[in-house]
Protein backbone atom coordinates (compact mmCIF):
# COMPACT_ATOMS: atom_id res chain seq x y z
CA UNK A 1 0.00 0.00 0.00
CA UNK A 2 2.44 2.36 -1.12
CA UNK A 3 2.10 6.28 -2.46
CA UNK A 4 3.37 5.12 -5.47
CA UNK A 5 0.69 2.88 -6.58
CA UNK A 6 -2.20 5.79 -6.26
CA UNK A 7 -0.03 7.67 -8.38
CA UNK A 8 2.42 10.47 -8.03
CA UNK A 9 1.59 12.90 -4.95
CA UNK A 10 2.87 16.44 -5.54
CA UNK A 11 4.08 17.13 -2.18
CA UNK A 12 3.68 20.06 0.04
CA UNK A 13 5.05 22.53 -1.66
CA UNK A 14 3.30 21.41 -4.88
CA UNK A 15 0.14 20.90 -2.89
CA UNK A 16 0.35 24.94 -2.25
CA UNK A 17 1.51 25.71 -5.35
CA UNK A 18 -1.97 24.07 -6.89
CA UNK A 19 -3.67 25.58 -4.01
CA UNK A 20 -2.94 29.29 -5.16
CA UNK A 21 -3.48 28.87 -8.52
CA UNK A 22 -6.44 26.98 -8.35
CA UNK A 23 -7.77 29.99 -5.69
CA UNK A 24 -6.55 33.04 -8.27
CA UNK A 25 -8.44 31.41 -10.96
CA UNK A 26 -11.73 31.13 -8.56
CA UNK A 27 -11.44 34.58 -7.77
CA UNK A 28 -11.54 35.32 -11.50
CA UNK A 29 -14.45 33.42 -12.00
CA UNK A 30 -15.92 35.24 -9.19
CA UNK A 31 -15.33 38.35 -10.64
CA UNK A 32 -16.44 37.64 -13.94
CA UNK A 33 -19.83 36.15 -12.24
CA UNK A 34 -19.76 39.22 -9.81
CA UNK A 35 -19.86 41.94 -13.53
CA UNK A 36 -22.30 39.94 -15.08
CA UNK A 37 -25.02 40.42 -12.09
CA UNK A 38 -24.20 43.78 -11.84
CA UNK A 39 -24.77 43.89 -15.61
CA UNK A 40 -27.79 42.15 -15.33
CA UNK A 41 -29.26 44.39 -12.68
CA UNK A 42 -28.68 47.55 -14.58
CA UNK A 43 -30.20 46.30 -17.49
CA UNK A 44 -33.27 45.26 -15.58
CA UNK A 45 -33.60 48.21 -13.70
CA UNK A 46 -33.25 50.74 -16.75
CA UNK A 47 -35.29 48.73 -18.68
CA UNK A 48 -38.23 48.86 -16.18
CA UNK A 49 -37.39 52.74 -15.88
CA UNK A 50 -37.56 53.27 -19.93
CA UNK A 51 -40.84 50.95 -19.63
CA UNK A 52 -41.98 53.17 -16.99
CA UNK A 53 -41.40 56.51 -18.59
CA UNK A 54 -42.71 55.81 -22.25
CA UNK A 55 -46.19 53.67 -20.56
CA UNK A 56 -48.80 56.21 -21.83
CA UNK A 57 -51.35 55.83 -18.74
CA UNK A 58 -48.86 55.39 -16.31
CA UNK A 59 -47.58 52.24 -14.99
CA UNK A 60 -48.25 52.83 -11.35
CA UNK A 61 -51.96 54.03 -11.67
CA UNK A 62 -52.51 50.84 -14.47
CA UNK A 63 -51.50 47.98 -12.38
CA UNK A 64 -54.03 48.82 -10.01
CA UNK A 65 -56.50 47.81 -12.52
CA UNK A 66 -55.11 44.90 -14.09
CA UNK A 67 -57.08 42.78 -12.39
CA UNK A 68 -60.62 45.04 -13.13
CA UNK A 69 -61.81 43.34 -16.46
CA UNK A 70 -60.93 40.10 -15.81
CA UNK A 71 -62.89 40.64 -12.47
CA UNK A 72 -65.86 41.95 -14.47
CA UNK A 73 -65.99 38.71 -16.97
CA UNK A 74 -65.74 36.95 -13.94
CA UNK A 75 -68.68 38.47 -12.09
CA UNK A 76 -71.06 38.28 -15.01
CA UNK A 77 -70.02 35.04 -15.78
CA UNK A 78 -70.36 33.69 -12.73
CA UNK A 79 -73.54 35.41 -12.26
CA UNK A 80 -74.59 33.16 -15.60
CA UNK A 81 -73.05 30.23 -14.68
CA UNK A 82 -75.75 27.92 -15.28
CA UNK A 83 -75.70 28.85 -18.78
CA UNK A 84 -72.14 28.33 -19.73
CA UNK A 85 -72.21 23.94 -20.23
CA UNK A 86 -75.20 25.01 -23.11
CA UNK A 87 -72.79 27.90 -24.41
CA UNK A 88 -69.69 25.49 -24.40
CA UNK A 89 -71.86 22.71 -26.37
CA UNK A 90 -72.87 26.07 -28.96
CA UNK A 91 -69.28 26.86 -29.46
CA UNK A 92 -68.11 23.46 -29.92
CA UNK A 93 -68.38 22.79 -33.61
CA UNK A 94 -66.07 25.72 -33.95
CA UNK A 95 -63.72 25.06 -31.28
CA UNK A 96 -63.23 21.37 -33.63
CA UNK A 97 -62.50 23.63 -36.91
CA UNK A 98 -60.18 25.57 -34.98
CA UNK A 99 -58.48 22.04 -33.98
CA UNK A 100 -58.82 21.00 -37.43
CA UNK A 101 -56.43 24.38 -38.72
CA UNK A 102 -53.98 23.46 -36.11
CA UNK A 103 -53.62 19.73 -36.83
CA UNK A 104 -53.63 20.16 -40.53
CA UNK A 105 -50.83 22.83 -40.14
CA UNK A 106 -49.27 20.57 -37.67
CA UNK A 107 -49.30 17.90 -40.16
CA UNK A 108 -47.99 19.32 -43.18
CA UNK A 109 -45.64 21.87 -41.30
CA UNK A 110 -44.16 18.84 -39.54
CA UNK A 111 -43.45 17.24 -42.86
CA UNK A 112 -41.95 19.66 -44.07
CA UNK A 113 -39.75 20.47 -40.86
CA UNK A 114 -38.66 16.66 -41.37
CA UNK A 115 -37.05 17.48 -44.88
CA UNK A 116 -35.74 20.63 -43.98
CA UNK A 117 -34.34 19.41 -40.75
CA UNK A 118 -32.41 16.67 -41.94
CA UNK A 119 -30.80 18.97 -45.05
CA UNK A 120 -29.93 21.59 -42.55
CA UNK A 121 -28.00 19.24 -40.06
CA UNK A 122 -24.20 18.86 -40.05
CA UNK A 123 -23.18 15.04 -40.92
CA UNK A 124 -26.77 14.29 -42.08
CA UNK A 125 -27.32 16.73 -44.85
CA UNK A 126 -27.75 15.51 -48.56
CA UNK A 127 -25.90 18.53 -49.84
CA UNK A 128 -23.40 19.93 -47.18
CA UNK A 129 -22.76 23.01 -48.91
CA UNK A 130 -27.04 23.81 -49.15
CA UNK A 131 -26.72 23.72 -45.13
CA UNK A 132 -26.77 27.37 -44.53
CA UNK A 133 -29.37 28.10 -47.11
CA UNK A 134 -31.79 25.93 -45.49
CA UNK A 135 -31.01 27.10 -42.17
CA UNK A 136 -31.43 30.86 -43.69
CA UNK A 137 -35.24 29.94 -45.24
CA UNK A 138 -36.05 28.26 -41.54
CA UNK A 139 -35.08 31.93 -40.00
CA UNK A 140 -37.40 33.45 -42.89
CA UNK A 141 -40.04 31.54 -41.93
CA UNK A 142 -40.12 32.09 -38.50
CA UNK A 143 -39.21 35.44 -38.22
CA UNK A 144 -42.43 36.37 -40.21
CA UNK A 145 -45.32 36.59 -37.87
CA UNK A 146 -48.06 34.00 -39.15
CA UNK A 147 -50.74 36.70 -38.54
CA UNK A 148 -49.25 38.96 -41.63
CA UNK A 149 -48.98 35.58 -43.86
CA UNK A 150 -52.65 35.19 -42.72
CA UNK A 151 -53.64 38.66 -43.43
CA UNK A 152 -51.86 38.12 -47.17
CA UNK A 153 -53.37 35.04 -48.02
CA UNK A 154 -56.84 35.83 -46.96
CA UNK A 155 -56.47 39.31 -48.98
CA UNK A 156 -55.57 37.10 -52.13
CA UNK A 157 -57.51 33.82 -51.55
CA UNK A 158 -60.66 35.01 -49.33
CA UNK A 159 -61.68 34.44 -45.52
CA UNK A 160 -61.84 31.03 -44.24
CA UNK A 161 -59.80 28.31 -42.57
CA UNK A 162 -57.68 27.58 -46.09
CA UNK A 163 -55.41 30.37 -45.52
CA UNK A 164 -54.92 30.18 -41.67
CA UNK A 165 -53.64 26.77 -42.36
CA UNK A 166 -51.01 27.61 -44.40
CA UNK A 167 -49.68 30.00 -42.38
CA UNK A 168 -49.34 28.61 -39.60
CA UNK A 169 -47.72 25.55 -41.27
CA UNK A 170 -45.03 27.88 -43.03
CA UNK A 171 -44.34 29.00 -39.32
CA UNK A 172 -44.30 25.35 -37.64
CA UNK A 173 -42.18 24.17 -40.96
CA UNK A 174 -39.27 26.79 -39.71
CA UNK A 175 -39.82 26.41 -36.08
CA UNK A 176 -40.33 23.30 -35.89
CA UNK A 177 -37.28 22.65 -38.34
CA UNK A 178 -35.24 24.37 -35.61
CA UNK A 179 -36.01 21.80 -33.05
CA UNK A 180 -35.80 18.83 -34.82
CA UNK A 181 -32.65 19.86 -36.46
CA UNK A 182 -31.30 20.16 -32.94
CA UNK A 183 -32.36 17.25 -32.08
CA UNK A 184 -30.68 15.50 -35.34
CA UNK A 185 -27.49 16.85 -34.04
CA UNK A 186 -27.95 14.59 -30.94
CA UNK A 187 -28.36 11.39 -32.83
CA UNK A 188 -25.36 8.66 -33.42
CA UNK A 189 -24.04 8.28 -36.26
CA UNK A 190 -23.10 4.74 -35.93
CA UNK A 191 -26.33 3.45 -37.42
CA UNK A 192 -25.49 5.45 -39.86
CA UNK A 193 -22.07 3.84 -41.27
CA UNK A 194 -23.71 0.56 -40.85
CA UNK A 195 -26.52 1.27 -43.36
CA UNK A 196 -24.34 3.21 -45.10
CA UNK A 197 -21.80 0.03 -45.41
CA UNK A 198 -24.76 -2.21 -46.82
CA UNK A 199 -25.20 0.25 -49.84
CA UNK A 200 -28.46 2.30 -48.50
CA UNK A 201 -29.18 5.43 -50.72
CA UNK A 202 -29.40 8.62 -48.59
CA UNK A 203 -33.49 8.29 -48.05
CA UNK A 204 -33.21 4.93 -46.25
CA UNK A 205 -30.36 6.16 -44.18
CA UNK A 206 -32.26 8.72 -42.33
CA UNK A 207 -35.67 7.07 -42.71
CA UNK A 208 -34.07 3.74 -40.81
CA UNK A 209 -30.91 4.80 -39.24
CA UNK A 210 -31.84 8.44 -38.08
CA UNK A 211 -35.56 8.18 -37.55
CA UNK A 212 -35.92 5.71 -35.11
CA UNK A 213 -33.29 7.54 -32.60
CA UNK A 214 -34.80 10.70 -32.73
CA UNK A 215 -38.70 9.92 -33.29
CA UNK A 216 -40.50 10.18 -29.75
CA UNK A 217 -38.11 13.29 -29.57
CA UNK A 218 -39.26 14.62 -32.70
CA UNK A 219 -43.14 13.64 -31.55
CA UNK A 220 -42.75 15.53 -28.18
CA UNK A 221 -41.83 18.87 -30.39
CA UNK A 222 -44.72 18.47 -32.26
CA UNK A 223 -46.97 17.85 -29.98
CA UNK A 224 -46.09 20.75 -27.95
CA UNK A 225 -46.18 22.86 -31.28
CA UNK A 226 -49.63 21.16 -32.06
CA UNK A 227 -50.73 23.13 -28.66
CA UNK A 228 -48.96 26.10 -29.64
CA UNK A 229 -51.19 26.30 -33.14
CA UNK A 230 -54.13 25.42 -31.56
CA UNK A 231 -54.04 29.09 -29.88
CA UNK A 232 -52.52 30.69 -32.99
CA UNK A 233 -55.44 29.32 -35.14
CA UNK A 234 -57.66 30.64 -32.39
CA UNK A 235 -56.18 34.15 -32.65
CA UNK A 236 -56.26 33.89 -36.32
CA UNK A 237 -59.70 33.59 -36.18
CA UNK A 238 -59.99 37.55 -34.89
CA UNK A 239 -58.57 38.43 -38.62
CA UNK A 240 -61.57 36.42 -40.50
CA UNK A 241 -60.49 32.40 -40.93
CA UNK A 242 -63.27 31.21 -38.69
CA UNK A 243 -63.10 29.06 -35.79
CA UNK A 244 -63.41 29.65 -32.31
CA UNK A 245 -61.33 33.06 -32.60
CA UNK A 246 -63.78 34.80 -34.36
CA UNK A 247 -66.44 33.73 -32.14
CA UNK A 248 -64.53 35.05 -29.46
CA UNK A 249 -63.75 38.33 -30.80
CA UNK A 250 -67.56 38.74 -31.60
CA UNK A 251 -68.25 38.22 -27.81
CA UNK A 252 -65.56 40.69 -26.76
CA UNK A 253 -67.04 43.55 -29.30
CA UNK A 254 -70.17 42.81 -27.78
CA UNK A 255 -68.58 44.00 -24.37
CA UNK A 256 -70.77 43.35 -21.21
CA UNK A 257 -73.74 40.81 -21.51
CA UNK A 258 -71.79 38.87 -23.68
CA UNK A 259 -69.11 37.90 -20.94
CA UNK A 260 -70.92 34.21 -20.33
CA UNK A 261 -69.65 33.46 -23.80
CA UNK A 262 -66.14 34.42 -23.19
CA UNK A 263 -66.02 32.63 -20.19
CA UNK A 264 -67.20 29.59 -22.33
CA UNK A 265 -65.14 30.05 -24.85
CA UNK A 266 -61.87 30.33 -22.69
CA UNK A 267 -62.72 27.04 -20.66
CA UNK A 268 -63.39 25.39 -23.83
CA UNK A 269 -60.21 26.43 -24.71
CA UNK A 270 -58.51 25.52 -21.64
CA UNK A 271 -60.06 22.02 -21.84
CA UNK A 272 -59.20 21.61 -25.00
CA UNK A 273 -55.11 22.34 -24.59
CA UNK A 274 -55.53 20.07 -21.10
CA UNK A 275 -56.83 16.93 -23.36
CA UNK A 276 -54.15 17.19 -25.88
CA UNK A 277 -51.39 17.77 -23.49
CA UNK A 278 -52.56 14.48 -21.45
CA UNK A 279 -53.23 12.40 -24.90
CA UNK A 280 -49.68 13.59 -25.70
CA UNK A 281 -48.01 12.92 -22.76
CA UNK A 282 -49.36 9.25 -23.03
CA UNK A 283 -48.71 8.36 -26.67
CA UNK A 284 -45.07 10.00 -26.17
CA UNK A 285 -44.62 7.64 -22.85
CA UNK A 286 -46.08 4.44 -25.42
CA UNK A 287 -43.40 5.48 -28.18
CA UNK A 288 -40.83 5.48 -25.80
CA UNK A 289 -41.55 2.31 -24.29
CA UNK A 290 -42.36 3.68 -21.01
CA UNK A 291 -45.65 2.05 -19.25
CA UNK B 1 -21.92 0.22 15.58
CA UNK B 2 -23.73 -0.18 12.29
CA UNK B 3 -26.74 -2.95 13.07
CA UNK B 4 -28.94 -4.08 10.37
CA UNK B 5 -32.16 -6.06 11.12
CA UNK B 6 -34.42 -8.05 8.83
CA UNK B 7 -34.30 -4.98 6.36
CA UNK B 8 -36.29 -5.57 3.19
CA UNK B 9 -37.13 -3.78 -0.09
CA UNK B 10 -40.17 -5.28 -2.20
CA UNK B 11 -41.05 -4.07 -6.15
CA UNK B 12 -44.35 -5.21 -6.43
CA UNK B 13 -44.36 -8.87 -5.23
CA UNK B 14 -40.54 -9.18 -6.15
CA UNK B 15 -38.21 -8.90 -3.16
CA UNK B 16 -35.06 -7.23 -4.21
CA UNK B 17 -33.48 -7.75 -0.44
CA UNK B 18 -35.18 -10.24 1.87
CA UNK B 19 -34.89 -10.01 5.49
CA UNK B 20 -31.50 -8.99 5.68
CA UNK B 21 -29.24 -8.80 8.86
CA UNK B 22 -25.97 -8.31 9.83
CA UNK B 23 -24.51 -5.96 12.78
CA UNK B 24 -20.80 -4.33 12.38
CA UNK B 25 -19.13 -3.76 15.78
CA UNK B 26 -16.43 -1.93 14.42
CA UNK B 27 -15.12 -0.35 11.42
CA UNK B 28 -14.02 -2.66 9.10
CA UNK B 29 -13.49 -3.09 5.60
CA UNK B 30 -16.80 -4.96 4.07
CA UNK B 31 -17.29 -6.85 0.84
CA UNK B 32 -20.52 -7.76 -0.37
CA UNK B 33 -20.42 -10.58 -3.45
CA UNK B 34 -22.98 -11.79 -5.59
CA UNK B 35 -24.75 -12.01 -9.38
CA UNK B 36 -25.86 -8.97 -10.45
CA UNK B 37 -29.60 -9.05 -9.38
CA UNK B 38 -28.72 -10.01 -6.19
CA UNK B 39 -29.82 -6.99 -4.32
CA UNK B 40 -26.31 -5.84 -3.57
CA UNK B 41 -27.01 -2.30 -4.78
CA UNK B 42 -30.47 -2.36 -3.11
CA UNK B 43 -29.00 -2.90 0.27
CA UNK B 44 -26.33 0.27 -0.14
CA UNK B 45 -28.97 2.71 -1.54
CA UNK B 46 -31.09 1.70 1.62
CA UNK B 47 -28.42 2.30 3.77
CA UNK B 48 -27.62 5.34 2.33
CA UNK B 49 -31.35 6.58 2.09
CA UNK B 50 -31.46 6.86 -1.44
CA UNK B 51 -34.06 4.72 -1.54
CA UNK B 52 -36.44 3.50 0.94
CA UNK B 53 -36.80 0.11 3.05
CA UNK B 54 -40.20 -1.34 2.70
CA UNK B 55 -39.63 -3.31 6.06
CA UNK B 56 -36.93 -3.62 8.71
CA UNK B 57 -34.56 -1.23 10.16
CA UNK B 58 -30.96 0.06 10.44
CA UNK B 59 -29.31 1.51 13.55
CA UNK B 60 -25.95 3.42 13.96
CA UNK B 61 -24.80 4.08 17.12
CA UNK B 62 -28.28 3.54 18.17
CA UNK B 63 -30.17 5.91 15.99
CA UNK B 64 -32.82 4.50 13.63
CA UNK B 65 -32.16 5.25 10.24
CA UNK B 66 -34.93 4.45 8.05
CA UNK B 67 -37.19 6.81 9.41
CA UNK B 68 -35.33 9.86 8.93
CA UNK B 69 -36.99 12.48 7.13
CA UNK B 70 -36.00 15.92 5.81
CA UNK B 71 -33.26 17.69 7.18
CA UNK B 72 -32.48 14.41 9.64
CA UNK B 73 -31.98 12.36 6.18
CA UNK B 74 -29.94 14.42 4.45
CA UNK B 75 -28.03 14.71 7.44
CA UNK B 76 -27.38 11.21 7.61
CA UNK B 77 -26.64 11.22 4.30
CA UNK B 78 -23.60 13.87 4.70
CA UNK B 79 -21.70 11.18 6.96
CA UNK B 80 -22.50 8.37 4.82
CA UNK B 81 -20.75 8.54 1.89
CA UNK B 82 -21.53 6.76 -1.23
CA UNK B 83 -19.25 6.16 -4.39
CA UNK B 84 -21.29 5.07 -7.83
CA UNK B 85 -20.30 2.54 -10.22
CA UNK B 86 -20.49 5.19 -13.14
CA UNK B 87 -18.70 7.86 -10.56
CA UNK B 88 -22.06 10.48 -10.32
CA UNK B 89 -19.84 13.24 -11.17
CA UNK B 90 -20.84 16.51 -12.86
CA UNK B 91 -18.79 16.36 -15.90
CA UNK B 92 -19.07 19.91 -17.06
CA UNK B 93 -17.64 21.71 -13.49
CA UNK B 94 -14.16 21.64 -12.44
CA UNK B 95 -12.52 18.97 -10.08
CA UNK B 96 -12.46 20.88 -7.17
CA UNK B 97 -15.62 21.83 -7.41
CA UNK B 98 -17.08 18.28 -7.78
CA UNK B 99 -15.27 17.50 -4.37
CA UNK B 100 -16.48 20.41 -2.96
CA UNK B 101 -19.66 19.08 -3.52
CA UNK B 102 -19.12 16.43 -0.23
CA UNK B 103 -19.51 19.91 2.02
CA UNK B 104 -23.02 21.02 0.22
CA UNK B 105 -24.81 19.47 3.52
CA UNK B 106 -23.59 22.23 5.87
CA UNK B 107 -22.93 25.27 3.73
CA UNK B 108 -25.92 27.68 3.02
CA UNK B 109 -28.28 26.67 -0.74
CA UNK B 110 -27.64 30.31 -2.09
CA UNK B 111 -23.92 30.21 -1.81
CA UNK B 112 -23.28 27.30 -2.79
CA UNK B 113 -25.31 28.27 -6.16
CA UNK B 114 -22.81 31.02 -6.32
CA UNK B 115 -19.67 28.48 -6.67
CA UNK B 116 -18.63 30.26 -3.02
CA UNK B 117 -17.19 28.06 -0.93
CA UNK B 118 -14.87 29.04 2.58
CA UNK B 119 -10.73 29.37 1.12
CA UNK B 120 -9.93 26.50 4.16
CA UNK B 121 -12.41 24.81 2.00
CA UNK B 122 -10.82 24.57 -1.31
CA UNK B 123 -7.84 23.81 0.29
CA UNK B 124 -8.56 20.85 2.27
CA UNK B 125 -9.90 19.58 -0.96
CA UNK B 126 -6.91 19.90 -3.25
CA UNK B 127 -5.17 18.23 0.08
CA UNK B 128 -7.15 15.31 -0.13
CA UNK B 129 -6.70 15.26 -4.40
CA UNK B 130 -3.38 15.00 -3.61
CA UNK B 131 -3.55 12.48 -1.39
CA UNK B 132 -5.18 10.51 -4.14
CA UNK B 133 -2.26 11.32 -6.16
CA UNK B 134 -4.73 13.89 -8.31
CA UNK B 135 -4.34 17.27 -7.50
CA UNK B 136 -2.33 18.00 -10.83
CA UNK B 137 -6.21 17.61 -12.49
CA UNK B 138 -8.00 20.07 -10.00
CA UNK B 139 -8.78 22.81 -12.56
CA UNK B 140 -10.17 20.96 -15.12
CA UNK B 141 -13.24 19.43 -16.08
CA UNK B 142 -14.67 16.26 -14.50
CA UNK B 143 -15.27 14.65 -17.77
CA UNK B 144 -11.88 15.63 -19.05
CA UNK B 145 -10.99 12.56 -16.85
CA UNK B 146 -10.27 9.45 -17.81
CA UNK B 147 -12.25 7.04 -15.30
CA UNK B 148 -10.15 6.13 -12.77
CA UNK B 149 -9.17 9.87 -12.16
CA UNK B 150 -13.05 10.29 -12.39
CA UNK B 151 -13.73 7.60 -9.40
CA UNK B 152 -10.81 9.05 -7.42
CA UNK B 153 -12.59 12.68 -7.43
CA UNK B 154 -15.64 11.14 -6.61
CA UNK B 155 -13.52 9.28 -3.63
CA UNK B 156 -12.46 13.22 -2.38
CA UNK B 157 -15.75 14.25 -3.24
CA UNK B 158 -16.55 11.20 -0.15
CA UNK B 159 -13.48 12.00 1.98
CA UNK B 160 -14.91 15.67 1.87
CA UNK B 161 -18.14 14.27 3.69
CA UNK B 162 -15.72 13.63 6.48
CA UNK B 163 -17.99 10.57 6.46
CA UNK B 164 -18.02 7.58 9.34
CA UNK B 165 -19.18 5.37 6.70
CA UNK B 166 -18.21 5.17 2.73
CA UNK B 167 -20.50 2.89 0.35
CA UNK B 168 -18.99 1.86 -2.69
CA UNK B 169 -21.91 0.62 -5.41
CA UNK B 170 -19.35 -1.55 -7.56
CA UNK B 171 -16.19 0.73 -7.64
CA UNK B 172 -13.79 -0.85 -10.05
CA UNK B 173 -16.82 -2.41 -12.25
CA UNK B 174 -16.44 0.20 -15.13
CA UNK B 175 -12.57 0.46 -14.76
CA UNK B 176 -9.52 -1.67 -16.44
CA UNK B 177 -7.27 -3.82 -13.89
CA UNK B 178 -4.39 -1.16 -12.91
CA UNK B 179 -6.93 1.60 -12.45
CA UNK B 180 -9.41 -1.02 -10.49
CA UNK B 181 -6.16 -1.55 -8.29
CA UNK B 182 -5.40 1.89 -7.77
CA UNK B 183 -8.89 2.65 -6.69
CA UNK B 184 -9.11 -0.43 -4.28
CA UNK B 185 -5.86 0.83 -2.47
CA UNK B 186 -7.13 3.98 -2.18
CA UNK B 187 -10.56 2.34 -0.24
CA UNK B 188 -8.55 0.29 1.90
CA UNK B 189 -6.05 3.09 2.56
CA UNK B 190 -8.87 5.42 3.67
CA UNK B 191 -10.07 1.97 5.96
CA UNK B 192 -6.69 1.32 7.66
CA UNK B 193 -5.41 5.35 8.03
CA UNK B 194 -9.01 7.48 8.69
CA UNK B 195 -10.61 4.29 10.59
CA UNK B 196 -13.51 4.98 8.57
CA UNK B 197 -16.08 2.11 8.04
CA UNK B 198 -16.22 0.85 4.22
CA UNK B 199 -18.73 -1.10 2.96
CA UNK B 200 -17.97 -2.41 -0.65
CA UNK B 201 -19.87 -3.94 -3.08
CA UNK B 202 -17.78 -6.44 -5.11
CA UNK B 203 -18.61 -8.23 -8.47
CA UNK B 204 -15.34 -10.28 -8.05
CA UNK B 205 -14.17 -12.54 -5.89
CA UNK B 206 -10.52 -12.10 -5.61
CA UNK B 207 -10.86 -8.50 -4.97
CA UNK B 208 -12.93 -9.25 -1.86
CA UNK B 209 -10.10 -11.37 -0.62
CA UNK B 210 -7.92 -9.18 -1.12
CA UNK B 211 -9.08 -6.43 0.62
CA UNK B 212 -11.87 -6.40 2.80
CA UNK B 213 -11.57 -7.82 6.66
CA UNK B 214 -15.49 -9.66 6.18
CA UNK B 215 -17.18 -11.35 3.15
CA UNK B 216 -20.91 -10.86 3.06
CA UNK B 217 -22.40 -13.15 0.00
CA UNK B 218 -25.57 -12.22 -1.27
CA UNK B 219 -28.02 -14.29 -3.31
CA UNK B 220 -31.00 -13.99 -4.72
CA UNK B 221 -31.79 -11.01 -1.85
CA UNK B 222 -30.61 -13.18 0.86
CA UNK B 223 -27.54 -12.78 2.49
CA UNK B 224 -26.14 -16.50 2.36
CA UNK B 225 -22.70 -16.02 3.48
CA UNK B 226 -21.31 -13.90 6.32
CA UNK B 227 -17.57 -14.70 7.07
CA UNK B 228 -14.19 -13.93 6.58
CA UNK B 229 -11.90 -14.14 3.37
CA UNK B 230 -10.39 -17.40 4.32
CA UNK B 231 -13.97 -19.13 5.48
CA UNK B 232 -14.82 -18.24 1.83
CA UNK B 233 -13.91 -21.31 0.01
CA UNK B 234 -14.38 -22.13 -3.49
CA UNK B 235 -17.65 -24.11 -2.48
CA UNK B 236 -19.58 -21.33 -0.63
CA UNK B 237 -18.69 -19.47 -3.74
CA UNK B 238 -20.23 -21.55 -5.71
CA UNK B 239 -23.24 -21.37 -3.52
CA UNK B 240 -23.30 -17.57 -3.55
CA UNK B 241 -23.34 -17.62 -7.43
CA UNK B 242 -25.72 -20.60 -7.89
CA UNK B 243 -23.14 -22.02 -9.69
CA UNK B 244 -22.35 -25.93 -10.63
CA UNK B 245 -18.94 -27.57 -10.88
CA UNK B 246 -17.53 -25.99 -14.28
CA UNK B 247 -17.61 -22.35 -12.04
CA UNK B 248 -14.16 -21.14 -11.82
CA UNK B 249 -13.00 -17.94 -9.67
CA UNK B 250 -10.91 -16.88 -12.48
CA UNK B 251 -14.23 -15.86 -14.46
CA UNK B 252 -15.09 -13.23 -12.10
CA UNK B 253 -11.43 -12.16 -11.44
CA UNK B 254 -10.27 -9.00 -13.00
CA UNK B 255 -6.73 -8.68 -11.74
CA UNK B 256 -3.93 -8.79 -13.64
CA UNK B 257 -2.15 -11.77 -12.29
CA UNK B 258 -5.16 -14.24 -12.46
CA UNK B 259 -6.47 -12.29 -16.16
CA UNK B 260 -3.35 -13.68 -17.31
CA UNK B 261 -3.61 -16.86 -16.30
CA UNK B 262 -6.61 -17.13 -17.44
CA UNK B 263 -6.25 -15.84 -21.01
CA UNK B 264 -2.85 -18.51 -20.91
CA UNK B 265 -5.26 -21.36 -20.29
CA UNK B 266 -7.73 -20.06 -23.18
CA UNK B 267 -5.05 -19.97 -24.70
CA UNK B 268 -3.94 -23.54 -24.40
CA UNK B 269 -7.23 -25.23 -24.75
CA UNK B 270 -8.16 -23.36 -27.99
CA UNK B 271 -4.48 -24.71 -29.58
CA UNK B 272 -5.78 -28.51 -28.21
CA UNK B 273 -8.75 -27.85 -30.45
CA UNK B 274 -6.93 -26.86 -33.32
Amino acid sequence: MTDSTLGESVGAKGTTDIQNAYMAMARTKRMYGGIILIVFIALMVSGFMLADSRNAGGFWDGILNIFKFPGEVLEEASEKAALIPALMWKFLPSMIETINIAAAATLVGGLMAIMLSLLSTRGLARFPRLIAPFRRLMDVLRAIPEIVVALVLIFILGGGPVPAMIAIALHTAGALGKLFSEVNENASLKPLEGLESVGASWSQRMMLGVVPQVAPNWLSYALLRFEINIRASAILGFVGSGGIGYDLKNAFSWGQGRYDEVAAIFILLFLTIVFFDQLSSHYRNKLIGKA
Amino acid sequence: MLHVTSLTKRFGNKSAVDNATFKVAKPAMIGIIGRSGAGKSTLLRMLNRLSDATEGSITFEGAEITTLKGAARREWQSRCAMIFQQFNLVPRMDVVSNVLHGTLNSRSTLSTMFNLYPTSDIHRAIEILDRLGIAGEAPKRAQALSGGQQQRVAIARALMQDPQIILADEPIASLDPMNAQIVMDALRRIHEEDGRMVIANLHTLDTARRYCDRVIGMRDGRIVFDGTPEQLTTGAARDIYGADASFSEESTSTSIETLDRGTKRALREAEAAV
